[in-house]
């Protein structure tokens, strides 16, 4: 699909969410027509000539109200028994595989596939090879969902469900949950950034690394200051000391697009913003604001994250 | 020819009969049939008065509710605004959709029930017009106290929906979502009472002649109304008591750890949600089936067809439940088949809407009036709703709709178009038969167009917004995203909805003034009985019916009927009274005495509430003391009743003699315990139902290592005890029928309790002696579930024996007066039969697998 100004259902980008569009575009015209017809008969039946009346019998009742909705609905039926057949049973041979945990309120992303290693409310996979995602909870259910190059598909507790998303063209594609899971259930969106395959091997290969140790003097000011602030409380930032795993992984942070699960652009601003108050970014967010710091603090700290890279 | 039979078309021959009726004949039925005024008021109970305090306490709740969806479309206005706020937001949707659904859209389609279904059948009165007042007032009291926790912050905030974990006791910690088990406690309590009254009264109380093929259409989708909601309540009833032990007492229903799914309230909760839909649905089609064919002038085509449609509907509904679970990662065998069974059920949807179509194509060319208005836009946006229904049902395009604002948009359409636009209709169709001025057909053409206008400009854009990727139950959105100015546009077609239910509620306050005797009347001209001049009796006399528009076919029945020319001109025994007849072909069996005004169904309906109130904020004590109350006052109420046959058997008219006292099959109060027990034979059902999903999840960990079984030896003793019950409840049984002395009778009455007793509560110890706990795995939790169960029915068969004790003590119950103790004995046989079956399943089954 290429159309322009159309909506992301519409407007997909993968042979997950492409048949889907079609079968849209089939249901939209085909309801249109179905309504016009009833349309047309309720006008004749409200301001008809007095010849209205042979056609009002069960006669009328049976063929609109039985016969034509069984006759059409047995062959969407088939279609739709079809199509979901064809998405649900594709097998393949090489896939990038990677373990999606809902949380409240961000996505924890861990790549199995090709490599090991964890981060936080981006997805990065390669374009035009086949991305299995696992889905899972182990809070609330959560609901996966990227309009562009799939449906969605729920992480509930107790159970794994598996999603394919195979991107056919480079680009970022929207993602948000889709299952109310809380308080700011409005704000937990993430994105998919589909590259091409050598840009994708670049990727995983700094990505699966440790973190960049700090460049500059006020950058390394920032790591003391994180440690002693107790980020590494709740946040990873792999080859430091910071292990911890209630919140997001911020190992290669400056390298995603968004903060606070999608919501926002990162620079610096941002996440300056972020760190002194999330709560008035995110309400309802499990960070505690830093609103003590100092600006110099702030600026060491945000030097510091806007590094790693 | 049965002997009733002969009896009826005989009396037939004479009626109607063109004597003058005795002067003080009227006199004494008016005096009978008075209503309470000033403070007694509250005491009232005829459906005239229940039924449009009813209606009107519906149509409150749907100001209310429409008030916080203004709110909230006020906040999604435009992006990241901080209009109401998260929490505010999350608690407005809970409660918006919790308070339409539960408050207002079943309770308004139930309460026309109450209002019209006595007159459409020309029955003086519902069967048990205390039981639907107690309905009413536990659901007024209940309803408003619920709604009030919005201005405290402390409404629910789960989403109408309730998905445990979110709303379980580790991420909802607060009592707010223990205020929305409340909330749905009591329309649980309202609807099924109210299911009861309407089965029996569509029944029995027909008006003679009145068989099946001749029954309004409303009546015929009050009937699967009530249908469904004895087969669909119960899955939430008991979905809302597995919820609450997991709140309280931490037994893990819903805990994947423990052995439990969250996927198992999904079940139980859309298994009654989807018929939810056409239990408001069903009786607004019913609502349409007889406006339609006023509007035309003509009688609607393909009358069995609808009822075919309606009583369809009724069933594939309840084979749909799935579609609301189309993306939890199901195997698309089981997608497959609700898939196609969600768009079998627009096949009934289609025939009615063809037959409304065919209907107006036949008759004269259509009024414009207000009832007409709403009818032709019902059409128009439910059809809408029933295309997109297709769309969704559809699996792939489920995946991307599914809980996006295109379903928001799709059930507005389904519920906006299905429901409150037929209730609109009905309204302005049915006010002009309970108030001395009809509502005003200028104004109501505005409220019409405000309306219908406002409807589209809010939810047409919402499908789009879908498409464009705005999910659902989101307080605010980026900007940005494609959806700002089509957001901006729903937002302003809330407010001009909203400005045409406020035209509506200036209207009604204007022109609605309560009266039965100078009513508006018949202004549209309808053919149904409900249109017969009436009193606070309903019609003088009740006719005997030969068409389905007998007002159309007869014009002068009207002046027959209210010179009390047909049965029953007066009230024969000085208290109310109406006739009941046999289900299929209504032939008169006996006439039943109503009971009239009372405060015991009123003190009863508030300490209930306050009972759960007090449950919800944790006072136990208070709690208890408000049980006591409540069943005293049941009970009270209850004593009245049954009263026996204290009066001859009455001429009725036309030389048919009727006794005022029935009992057996016969009775409608045994058609009422048999209604009931279907009620509770379907909450354990559901159980059974839980215990063997949980396993069939987790088959490893049922039972889970560790666990011994009581002995088979056990089973055969609790097996044994219910036996003796059972026996010692006939010997009772056959010692009251033989008039023996009170002892005779007593002592195996009570010894038969004693029985029961030992069985239910000597498994549960039985259980407990094993070490099996509930709290520490979901099978443990469904065990003692199932001894739960049975203990609720021992305590009410307990309070009913105590009760049928004290009336044989003091000679209110005897051998031909007996109607307590028989209701007492049938509910008590069920309570054994399900004992047995629940004991066998928990000691069988986990021996059976292993």
């Amino acid at each position: 699909m290429s159309g322009k100004g159309l909506p992301p259902v519409l407007d997909t980008a993968g042979p997950q969410a492409d048949p889907i569009a079609t079968l849209s575009w089939v249901l939209i015209v085909g309801g249109g027509v179905i309504l016009l017809i009833i349309l047309v008969a309720l006008g004749i039946a409200l301001f008809g000539g007095a010849w209205r009346r042979k056609f009002a019998g069960e006669r009328m009742v049976i063929i609109g109200g039985i016969l034509f909705p069984v006759v059409t609905l047995t062959g969407l039926l088939t279609y739709g028994l079809g199509l979901t057949a064809g998405l649900v049973g594709t097998e393949d041979a090489d896939p990038v595989r990677i373990h999606v945990t809902g949380e409240q309120w961000w996505w924890r992303v861990e790549y199995l596939e090709p490599a090991r290693f964890t981060s936080a409310n981006e997805i990065v996979i390669p374009v035009g090879r086949p991305a299995l995602i696992d889905l899972a909870s182990d809070n609330v259910i959560h609901s996966f969902w990227v309009p562009e190059l799939a449906g969605k598909l729920d992480m509930i507790p107790g159970k794994t469900n598996r999603i394919r998303l195979l991107a056919e063209e480079p680009g970022v594609y929207f993602g948000a949950c889709a299952e109310y899971c809380g308080g700011p259930h409005a704000l937990m969106l993430f994105r998919v950034r589909a590259l091409p395959p050598a840009d994708y091997a670049r990727w995983v290969r700094r990505e699966s690394g440790s973190a960049m140790p700090p460049s500059e003097s006020l950058a390394a000011e920032g790591a003391a200051l994180f440690q002693t602030l107790g980020c590494g409380g709740c946040h990873q930032v792999r080859g430091t000391r910071s292990r911890g795993l209630a919140g997001p992984d911020l190992t290669h942070v400056a390298s995603r697009l968004h903060l606070g699960a999608g919501i926002l652009p990162n620079n610096k601003g941002t996440l300056g913003g972020w760190v002194a108050n999330p709560q008035r970014l995110k309400p309802g967010v499990k960070m505690p604001a830093y609103s003590a710091l100092s600006a110099r603090e702030l600026r060491a700290l945000v030097t510091y994250m806007d590094g790693l890279e | 020819m049965t002997e009733e039979e002969a009896a009826f078309h005989a009396a037939a021959k004479n009626l109607p009969d063109p004597r003058p009726r005795p002067e003080e004949e009227l006199k004494i039925l008016e005096e009978v049939w008075r209503q309470p005024t000033g403070w007694r008021l509250p005491t009232a109970v005829n459906n005239n008065i229940v039924g449009s305090a009813y209606v009107g306490a519906a149509l409150l709740f749907f100001v209310l509710a429409g008030c916080l969806a203004l709110l909230m479309r006020s906040q999604l206005a435009t992006p990241m605004a901080e209009i109401v706020g998260q929490e505010t937001y999350n608690q407005l949707f809970t409660m918006h959709g919790t308070v339409m659904m539960f408050l207002f859209a079943v309770p308004a389609v139930e309460a026309m029930g109450v209002l019209l279904l006595p007159q459409m059948l020309a029955a003086r009165d519902l069967p048990f017009p205390r039981l639907s007042a107690f309905a009413f007032w536990a659901y007024l009291v209940g309803g408003l106290v619920f709604f009030t926790t919005i201005f405290f912050g402390a409404s629910p905030d789960g989403g109408w929906f309730m998905y445990p974990p979110l709303t379980s006791y580790v991420y909802s910690p607060g009592s707010n979502a223990d205020w929305w088990l409340l909330g749905i406690g009591f329309i649980e309590i309202s609807a099924i009472a109210g299911a009861i009254e309407i089965v029996v009264g569509v029944l029995k109380t027909r008006s003679p002649g009145m068989s099946l093929d001749k029954l309004p259409l409303f009546g015929w989708a009050m009937l699967v109304f009530a249908g469904m909601i004895i087969v669909g309540f119960p899955a939430i009833i008991l979905g809302t008591i597995l919820l609450e032990l997991e709140r309280a007492f931490h037994w893990p229903f819903f805990v994947a750890e423990k052995g439990g799914d969250p996927l198992l309230w999904q079940h139980l909760f859309w298994f009654f949600g989807h018929p939810e839909v056409y239990i408001i649905f069903i009786p607004a089609a019913g609502f349409m089936s007889m406006i339609v064919p006023v509007v035309a002038r003509a009688r609607l085509v393909g009358y069995r067809l609808v009822v075919a449609a309606l009583v369809a509907t009724g069933f594939i509904s309840f084979g749909l439940w799935v579609h609301h679970m189309f993306t939890t990662g199901l195997p698309p065998i089981s997608t497959g088949f609700f898939s196609a069974a969600s768009m079998a059920v627009s096949i009934p949807a289609g025939i009615q809407v063809f037959a409304w179509i065919a209907t107006i194509m036949a008759g004269e060319r259509a009024r414009w009036n207000v009832p007409t208005l709403f009818t032709v836009g019902f059409l128009i946006i439910f059809t809408m709703g029933g295309l997109t229904g297709v769309m969704v049902a559809m699996v792939p395009f489920d995946w991307q709709a599914h809980d996006t604002y295109f379903v928001v948009a799709h059930l507005h359409y389904v519920l906006i178009g299905g429901m409150v636009f037929p209730l609109f209709a009905a309204i302005y169709y049915w006010v002009p038969m309970v108030s001395r001025f009809a509502l005003s057909e200028r104004l109501g053409k505005w409220v019409f167009w405000l309306m219908f206008t406002g409807m589209h400009l809010t939810f047409l854009p919402m499908h789009w917004t879908g498409f464009a990727g705005m999910p659902r139950r989101v307080y605010t959105y980026l900007p940005n995203m494609g959806f700002d100015g089509f957001n901006l546009l729903s937002s302003i077609g809330a407010f001009t909805i909203g400005a045409g239910v406020a035209l509506f509620v200036f209207d009604m306050a204007r022109k609605f003034r309560m009266t039965q005797e100078e009513n508006a009347g018949n202004v549209y001209g309808g053919g149904t009985l409900e249109w017969l001049p009436n009193g606070s009796y309903a019609a003088r006399s009740i006719p005997i019916v030969k068409s389905r528009e007998p007002l159309w076919d007869n014009p002068e029945l009207g002046d027959q009927v209210e010179q009390g020319q047909w049965f029953l001109p007066g009230a024969p025994t000085h208290r109310r009274e109406t006739i009941v007849t046999s289900p299929l072909k209504a032939i008169p069996q006996y006439l039943v005495i109503i009971p009239g005004p009372s405060w015991w169904h009123v003190i009863a309906a508030a300490f209930t509430a306050a009972l759960f109130l007090s449950l919800t904020v944790k006072l136990t004590l208070p709690a208890a003391l408000f049980g006591v109350i409540a069943i005293g006052a049941m009970l009270r109420w209850a004593w009245e009743l049954d009263k026996g046959p204290d009066h001859e058997p009455v001429d009725v008219g036309g030389g048919l003699k009727l006794p005022v006292y029935m009992l057996g099959n016969r009775s409608h109060a045994i058609w009422a315990v048999w209604v009931l027990i279907v009620v509770i034979g379907m909450i354990f059902a559901c159980m059974v139902f839980s215990y063997l999903y949980l396993w069939s999840v987790q088959p490893d960990r049922w039972p889970p290592a560790g666990t011994t079984l009581p002995s088979p030896l056990h089973t055969g003793t609790t097996l044994l005890l219910l036996a003796a019950s059972g026996g010692l409840l006939t010997v009772a049984d056959w010692m009251l029928t033989r008039a023996r002395g009170k002892a005779i009778v007593l002592t195996p009455f009570l010894g038969a309790l004693m029985f029961l007793i030992l069985a239910i509560a000597g498994d549960i110890w039985q259980w407990s002696a094993t070490g099996l706990r509930p709290g520490e795995s979901s099978y443990g939790a469904s065990v003692f579930t199932l001894g739960f169960l049975n203990s609720l029915n021992l305590f009410t068969v307990a309070l009913m024996v105590l009760f049928v004790t004290a009336r044989l003590l003091v000679g209110r119950t005897d051998p031909v007066r007996r109607l307590s103790f028989d209701t007492t004995r049938l509910l008590w046989l069920y309570t054994i039969g399900q004992t047995a079956v629940s004991v066998v399943f928990a000691h069988g089954f986990p021996r059976l697998v292993s």
